[in-house]
C-alpha cells in the first residue's frame, strides 16, 4: 500500500472513482482510492441508472443539466461503452398533480431544459404499452435516459489508473487522524496513508466516515429495492416514473426492465435484503402502467441504500472545522445521474481551490438554516 | 477452441481469464464486469466453472473462493404471479 498521498478518496463508487478520474486529468494523479469491498459493491453498482434532469430546484436542475452533457461525451472519454440511451423520462402525472407537475416544468424551462407537460393520448404515443385510463397526463423530456453504471464505474477507475491513481479494494477506512483541525493521514485495515486531503464519497457510508474527525452529517440511510426481468425485444423508450406511487422503470440495452418502488414504510436502515413486500407492490404498480409486462419473468431482486439528507440535495465542499475535508455524498437516490458534474466540480475544488459554478449553497453548514428543497427523489 | 462457461450472458473461459488477470479476482466482481452468471439461470451453471477458474489462477482453495450473494426469486418467475393478493 501507499504510504502518502496527495488526496485520498474514501469510496470506490462513482463518485470517488469520478473524481479520482477528473483529478489525475487535471494532473493531480499521486491519488489513493480507498473502498471496502468492490468497486460499484454500494448504491452506484445497485442503482437504476436513470439520468434525470426533471427536477424542482435550480441547483439539482443545473447539476443534472451540466452532467447529461458530459455523460453524452463520456463513452468516448472513457474508452468505454456506457450503454447510454437518451430515450426520455416520462413522469407519469395524476389529476392532483397536474398544478404542481405544471409548475416543476415552468421551473426547469426558465433553467433552459425542454421539458414539457403532454396529455395521456401523447404519452401513448411514446410508450404504445402504457395503459392510459388512470393517468392525467406527464411530463416528458426527451434528452433525460439512463445508462450502464457498472460501465461508467469501471470506466472511470480504469482511466484514473492510466493516468497513476491507486485504488485499493477490499480495504477498509478504520480512522482518519487530525491533529488540531489538520488531517494528518488515513488509517485502513492495510495500513496508514499520511495525506492532507480526504473526499468522503462513502454513500451511506458517509456519516460515519465523517464522524471519524467529529464531524455529524444529517445524512440517514433508507433501502430502495429494485428489480431485473428477463430480456425482451425492445419496447420501451423512456423511464417511466411516478412519484405519487415511486415507481420506476426502463428497458435496459441487453433488453432487460429494471425498476423499483419506493416504500413510504421503509424506517432508516442498513437493511440490504430483498424482500416480498416489494415484490408485490412492484408487480400491482407496475401492471396497472403497463399490463403486458405482468408476463414477464422477474429474474432477481436486490437492494442499495439511498443516503438521504434532510433536503433530498447533495453535501458537496469543504467542511467546517477540518481543513481539507471535502463532502461528495448525500445523493438522496439521485447520485449517479449528477455524478459526472459533481466529480468534475470536486476535482476543480481541490486543484484549483475554486468552482467554475457556484456550490456554496451544497456546503453541510446550509443544515444549520431553513430547510427548502427537493420534494420529488424517485429514479 | 471457445469454451462458454456462462451459457445465459455468453461469456467464455478466455473471457473470464483475462478479467482475473485485470484483477478481478472474485465472482462479485467478475459478474459486474462481466455479466456471468446474471443470465436466467442466475449463475446455476457458470459459477462453479468460474470459482473452479478462480481458484487455478489464485491458487487459493474452491471453498475459500468466496460465493456470490444468492438473490430471490431464485428462478424466473413472471411478475403477475406477485399482484394476484392484496398485502
Amino acid at each position: 500500500m501507499k504510504e502518502k498521498a496527495e488526496v485520498v478518496i474514501v469510496g470506490g463508487g462513482v463518485t470517488g472513482c469520478g473524481i479520482a478520474y477528473n483529478l489525475a486529468k487535471k494532473g493531480m494523479t499521486d491519488v489513493v482510492v480507498v473502498e471496502k469491498e468492490y468497486l460499484c459493491y454500494g448504491a452506484s453498482g445497485r442503482c437504476g441508472g436513470g439520468i434525470r434532469q426533471q427536477f424542482t430546484t435550480e441547483a439539482n436542475i443545473r447539476l443534472a443539466m451540466e452532467s447529461v452533457r458530459l455523460f453524452e461525451q463520456l463513452s468516448e472519454e472513457l474508452d468505454t461503452d456506457i450503454e447510454y440511451d437518451q430515450g426520455g423520462y416520462l413522469i407519469i402525472a395524476y389529476q392532483d398533480e397536474v398544478e404542481q407537475f405544471t409548475k416543476n416544468v415552468q421551473l426547469q424551462n426558465s433553467q433552459g431544459l425542454e421539458s414539457k407537460f403532454i396529455s395521456p393520448e401523447e404519452a401513448r404515443e411514446i410508450v404504445p404499452l402504457l395503459n392510459i385510463e388512470p393517468i392525467a397526463g406527464a411530463t416528458f423530456c426527451q434528452t433525460d435516459g439512463h445508462a450502464n453504471p457498472f460501465k461508467v464505474v469501471h470506466g472511470y477507475a480504469k482511466k484514473a489508473q492510466e493516468m497513476g491513481v491507486r485504488i485499493h479494494k477490499f480495504t477498509e477506512v478504520t480512522d482518519i487522524e487530525t491533529d488540531d483541525g489538520q488531517i494528518k493521514g488515513v488509517k485502513t485495515t492495510k495500513g496508514t496513508i499520511k495525506t492532507d486531503t480526504v473526499v468522503n464519497a462513502a454513500g451511506a457510508y458517509s456519516r460515519d466516515i465523517a464522524s471519524m474527525v467529529g464531524v455529524e452529517l444529517p445524512n440517514k440511510p433508507y433501502r430502495h429495492e429494485i428489480l431485473v426481468t428477463e430480456p425482451l425485444e425492445h419496447v420501451l423508450n423512456p423511464m417511466i416514473i411516478s412519484f405519487k406511487t415511486g415507481i420506476y422503470f426502463s428497458q435496459q440495452k441487453c433488453g432487460s426492465i429494471i425498476g423499483g418502488i419506493g416504500d413510504p414504510e421503509e424506517p432508516s436502515s442498513y437493511n440490504v435484503s430483498g424482500s416480498l413486500r416489494f415484490l408485490k407492490r412492484m408487480a400491482k404498480t407496475m401492471i396497472e402502467l403497463v399490463p403486458a409486462f405482468g408476463h414477464l419473468n422477474v429474474l432477481r431482486q436486490w437492494a442499495g441504500l439511498y443516503d438521504v439528507t434532510p433536503d433530498a440535495q447533495p453535501n458537496l465542499g469543504w467542511t467546517e472545522g477540518v481543513d481539507r475535508f471535502c463532502q461528495a455524498n448525500g445523493y438522496s437516490g439521485h447520485g449517479f445521474m449528477i455524478a459526472p458534474k459533481v466529480a468534475e466540480l470536486i476535482a476543480e475544488l481541490i486543484a484549483d481551490g475554486k468552482t467554475s459554478v457556484p456550490i456554496d449553497g451544497l456546503n453541510v453548514k446550509r443544515f444549520e438554516g431553513e430547510i427548502t428543497g427537493e420534494t420529488y427523489v424517485v429514479g | 477452441m471457445i469454451e462458454i462457461v456462462c451459457r445465459c450472458e455468453d461469456i467464455t473461459k478466455e473471457e473470464i481469464l483475462e478479467a482475473i488477470d485485470q484483477g478481478y479476482q472474485t465472482v462479485e466482481e467478475l459478474k459486474r464486469v462481466l455479466r456471468c452468471g446474471m443470465g436466467p439461470c442466475q449463475g446455476r451453471t457458470c459459477t462453479p466453472l468460474i470459482t473452479r477458474l478462480l481458484s487455478e489462477k489464485t491458487g487459493k482453495s474452491p471453498a475459500d473462493v468466496s460465493r456470490p450473494t444468492t438473490r430471490p426469486p431464485l428462478q424466473p418467475v413472471p411478475i403477475s404471479t406477485f399482484a394476484g393478493e392484496e398485502e
